[in-house]
């Protein structure tokens, strides 16, 4: 077992990191501001705040690229100007400090991700505290009109942007090279990057409330974006780093999956897990890109005196609906498919079967991802599209429904005649596809038009994507969590607690839930502060609800924290037993992952195969070239 | 067997328990349709989700791994006869959801198709004769109605005559909003720059709720209002009350199809 280490030392750039990070982004700040002053000091929109937008948006570009030179990208390529020869990585180094700067470690970037979603998953789950607080009477409000749009905003913005990686953040980048027998991502410094400025952008997003907030939720529609004011510039900017991130996520899948497989791993035997991840990279290679040029658009309209979004020079805001949606609606299947595919990787190893119809489940998260660009005008039926194009756009997000059906086939195989075991993940999994059936069953409501006209903009809209996001792809998430644990950091979860936080979630989601949609069916319209005296009753059971909901993550959190921090209890390479190519390797995993690049001789869940044969081989067989 | 007993029990509470109560109601025909269609969903998704539900709990209670038992599940892969008629039903369901939607959409109800929704600048089958038309003029935070049969008479408050289509034409002045007569069934986004059309036909007197169903802006949550059914007699002398006010004072742009916002002009 010979393994080559990078020769590179790591000596004279350890002071590298996020101390200095933040000295960048200081420094960046300040510049930008400065900057924008200097050149224009006229240029205040708000005669009576002062603020600049321009500088503002300056020192948000300067801050970050501060950020990024403190963590260290730029060392690679001043390096190789000044002539020295390419160093991989130093991936040998241990300790805390290795989190808290670039890596080019999947397995670093990976607890990275877990950890940086967590603390903004949390952030923005205490924005919906606030807003059930709001909601518990109609009035008169806890908060003023506008600190309560910010805190739907913030909620909103900030759940969007860090679902849309739960589960390919932590998970995918751990795991996807673990699965496929490769080393290391295709491009790890884009790696790294995609990380910190994800994390940048949720930072930027929180200093919209040092800038008056904004108005206008997650989806940003002008002209109320455009006649806000500067708050409207960090969610702008926050949501372009995340579309870069998101971006820099999915070259870097594709080229590791299609690329980098181990001998032997061909498509028909590529992990469940890895198809979702493939598939949900094609859609943020697509979708993102019309993002960013809305919201370039959008800047433009704020500060260059365009009018792209705007009526009297001849825009058009359903111009920047139709952007926003068409990368919106993949946004949507970002968020969904990653799910599908974790907990049809979770289920056979709990069932104790094969993956039932692996190929009807591929199928099915490749019908979705190419459906969900064909059908983002059914969040605008009622603005004024040409009436005709109507039926088109419901038959498309009714035929949706078809390839989810076969993710609902696939599981509904597997578990048929299974030996259940009924852990904590196998819990959540099946929890999700209960969720995730009524949040489907209630689609369908919405993509019938006569249906919508009345239930559109309602809550029961938010009912329906808090089922599948929340019912759906934060219950998938919690399944690989409590899978993927013990390897991920070598300790052991408590199990009781666990299953304590699981049945106090999903109780509580349910009945947080499932109210609204009745709430939206009486009329109830989205973010509004104040409501219908009569809906009070059923709004303050959900806010209830959301209050025990939110319990049970601290339940969650306290487990986490408990087993890590204190218990620490060592956890065996394969406490599940499952086959998979991830569970063979010792925990902690090793540097380089493999002693040499494995061959597969068999696909990973073979589960009750009679004659089993080994998932793969180490020696290079007699028909395979080359490793 | 559970499931044909469940799924028929739910189909029956469905049309019995669950219409009468069914959003948006019968004060129009439109929003009739709607129930309808709802009901019909409703009825279509029942034994749908009933059967998957009936399935998980009858294979998590039936094949849960007993105490001690250490092996392995059979070794069963796949069944193309399971998977090509799970095709072929789920096709076939979308396929009759679709044609049906398609058909609601299409089809007049009293001489106005649509159900109600926003149809964009043209209304997809031209209006009845005799048909009223209603401009609404969405600004922050409120709506403001203008009657050109009628003079051209501008109200702050939305009164309609039962029993004749009207036809609504609306638009914003400054931001994106959304004209949601919850009891007509009518959802129209007022998008500024484009006249957004969509028609009713109101059955029942009486009052009903308009809300503004999209963001707006810091007051978005208390842009609601009431409008009124009236009978025919009622609405002509409530135009005339109306005209007698006229000029009200005038705070509005005059009259247009569409109205194009000031960009230097911000809210904050």
């Amino acid at each position: 077992m010979t393994i080559e280490k990078p020769v590179e030392k790591p000596g004279g750039i350890s002071w590298y990191g996020l101390p200095l990070g933040v000295v960048g982004v200081v420094i960046g700040f300040a510049l930008g501001i400065w900057i924008g002053h200097r050149v224009d000091d006229k240029f205040t929109w708000f005669a009576d705040t002062g603020q600049n937008d321009f500088g503002i948006l300056l020192a948000y570009v300067l801050s970050t690229i501060g950020l990024m030179v403190g963590l260290g990208f730029l060392d690679h390529p001043v390096r190789r100007m000044a002539g020295q020869r390419p160093a991989l990585s130093v991936k040998s180094e241990g300790g805390l400090g290795r989190y808290f700067k670039m890596s080019v470690d999947h397995k670093v970037i990976g607890l990275q991700y877990l950890f940086g979603i967590a603390v903004f998953f949390f952030i923005g789950g205490l924005n919906a505290m606030l807003i059930r607080t709001e909601l518990l009477r109609p009035s008169p409000p806890v908060f003023s009109p506008g600190q309560y749009l910010t805190i739907v905003g913030m909620h909103s913005t900030m759940m969007v942007m860090m679902v849309s990686s739960i589960i390919l953040g932590p998970f995918g980048h751990y795991f996807v090279p673990l699965m496929i027998g490769a080393r290391r991502m295709a491009f790890p410094r884009l790696e790294s990057l995609s990380f910190w400025l994800l994390m940048y952008g949720a930072i930027v997003l929180m200093t919209a409330m040092s800038y008056g907030g904004f108005p206008t939720g997650w989806t940003g529609y002008p002209p109320l974006a455009t006649q806000a004011n500067a708050g409207m510039d960090a969610y702008i900017f926050a949501f372009f780093l995340t579309a870069v991130a998101m971006i820099l996520n999915a070259i870097n899948m594709m080229a590791t999956i299609i690329g980098m497989r181990a001998p032997g791993l061909t498509w028909g035997r590529l992990p469940i897990f890895v198809w979702g991840m493939l598939t949900t990279s094609v859609l943020m290679l697509l979708g993102p890109p019309m993002l960013i040029a809305a919201l370039f658009m959008e800047v433009l309209d704020r500060l260059g005196s365009t009018s792209f979004f705007t009526a009297a020079g001849g825009g058009s805001p359903f111009l920047y609906e139709n952007l926003f949606w068409f990368f919106g609606h993949p946004e949507v299947y970002i968020l969904a498919l990653p799910g599908f595919a974790l907990v049809l990787e979770v289920l056979p190893v709990f069932c104790r079967k094969p993956l039932w119809g692996y190929r009807v489940a591929v199928a099915g998260l490749v019908g979705v991802t190419l459906l969900s660009f064909m059908v983002w005008q059914h969040h605008l039926f009622m603005s004024g599209i040409n009436s005709s194009l109507r039926p088109f756009y419901m038959f498309t997000t009714e035929l949706i429904s078809v390839p989810t059906g076969f993710v609902f086939l696939a599981a509904m195989g597997t578990i048929w005649r299974a030996k259940i075991r009924f852990t904590v993940p196998m819990l959540f999994a099946l929890a999700f596809f209960f969720n995730f059936l009524i949040g489907g069953v209630s689609g369908v409501f919405l993509s019938d038009v006569p249906s919508d006209v009345t239930l559109h903009g309602s809550y029961f809209v938010m009912a329906h994507f808090h089922y599948t996001i929340m019912g759906g792809l934060v219950f998938a998430f919690f399944a690989g969590f409590y899978y993927w644990h013990p390897k991920m950091t070598g300790v052991e979860l408590n199990e009781t607690l666990g299953k304590v936080h699981f049945w106090l979630m999903f109780v509580a989601f349910n009945s947080t839930f499932l109210p609204l949609f009745a709430l939206g069916m009486m009329g109830m319209p989205r973010r509004v502060s104040t409501y219908a005296p009569h809906l009070q009753f059923l709004n303050d059971w959900v806010s209830v609800s959301a209050y025990i909901l939110g319990f049970s993550l601290v339940i969650f959190l306290a487990n986490w924290m408990w087993s890590l921090v204190v218990v620490r209890r060592r956890a065996t390479a394969n406490p599940w037993n499952a086959r998979g190519l991830e569970w063979q390797l010792p925990t902690p995993v090793p540097a380089e992952n493999f002693p040499r690049i494995p061959t597969f001789l068999s696909g990973p869940y073979e589960y009750g195969n009679p004659s089993p044969t080994p998932l793969v081989q180490y020696e290079p067989g007699p028909a395979v070239a080359g490793d | 067997m559970i499931w044909v007993v469940l799924s028929v029990i739910g189909v029956l509470l469905v049309f019995f328990a669950l219409k009468p109560h069914m959003p948006p109601g019968n004060v129009s025909h439109q929003s009739a349709d709607q129930t309808e269609t709802n009901t019909v969903i409703a009825a279509i998704m029942t034994p749908i989700g009933v059967g998957v539900i009936a399935f998980l709990v009858y294979a998590v209670i039936v094949f849960r791994a007993r105490e001690g038992d250490e092996e392995d599940g059979p070794y069963t892969k796949d069944n193309g006869r399971v998977q090509r008629t799970w095709i072929l039903v789920t096709l076939a369901i979308v396929l009759g959801l679709a044609i049906y939607g398609t058909d609601e959409l299409l089809s007049a109800s009293a001489g106005i198709a649509g159900v109600g929704g926003g149809q964009g600048p043209t209304l997809i089958r031209s209006a009845p004769a005799g048909s009223l038309q209603v401009q609404v003029i969405a600004q922050q935070w409120a709506f403001t109605y203008r009657y050109p049969q009628y003079g051209d008479i501008e109200t702050t408050t939305l009164a309609l005559p039962v029993n004749r289509p009207v036809i609504f034409n609306v638009t914003s002045i400054d931001v994106i909003h959304s004209f949601w007569a919850y009891q007509l069934g009518v959802k129209i986004d007022a998008v500024p720059g484009t006249n957004n059309t969509a028609g009713t036909t109101a059955t029942h007197t009486g009052l009903f709720d308009i809300r503004c169903a999209e963001l707006c802006g810091l007051w978005h949550g208390a842009m609601s209002a009431k409008g009124e059914v009236l009978t025919p007699s009622a609405f002509t002398s409530w135009i005339h009350v109306q005209q007698a006010h006229q000029p009200a004072p005038n705070t509005m742009p005059p009259h247009a199809k569409t109205y194009f916002p000031d960009p230097n002009d911000r809210a904050g």
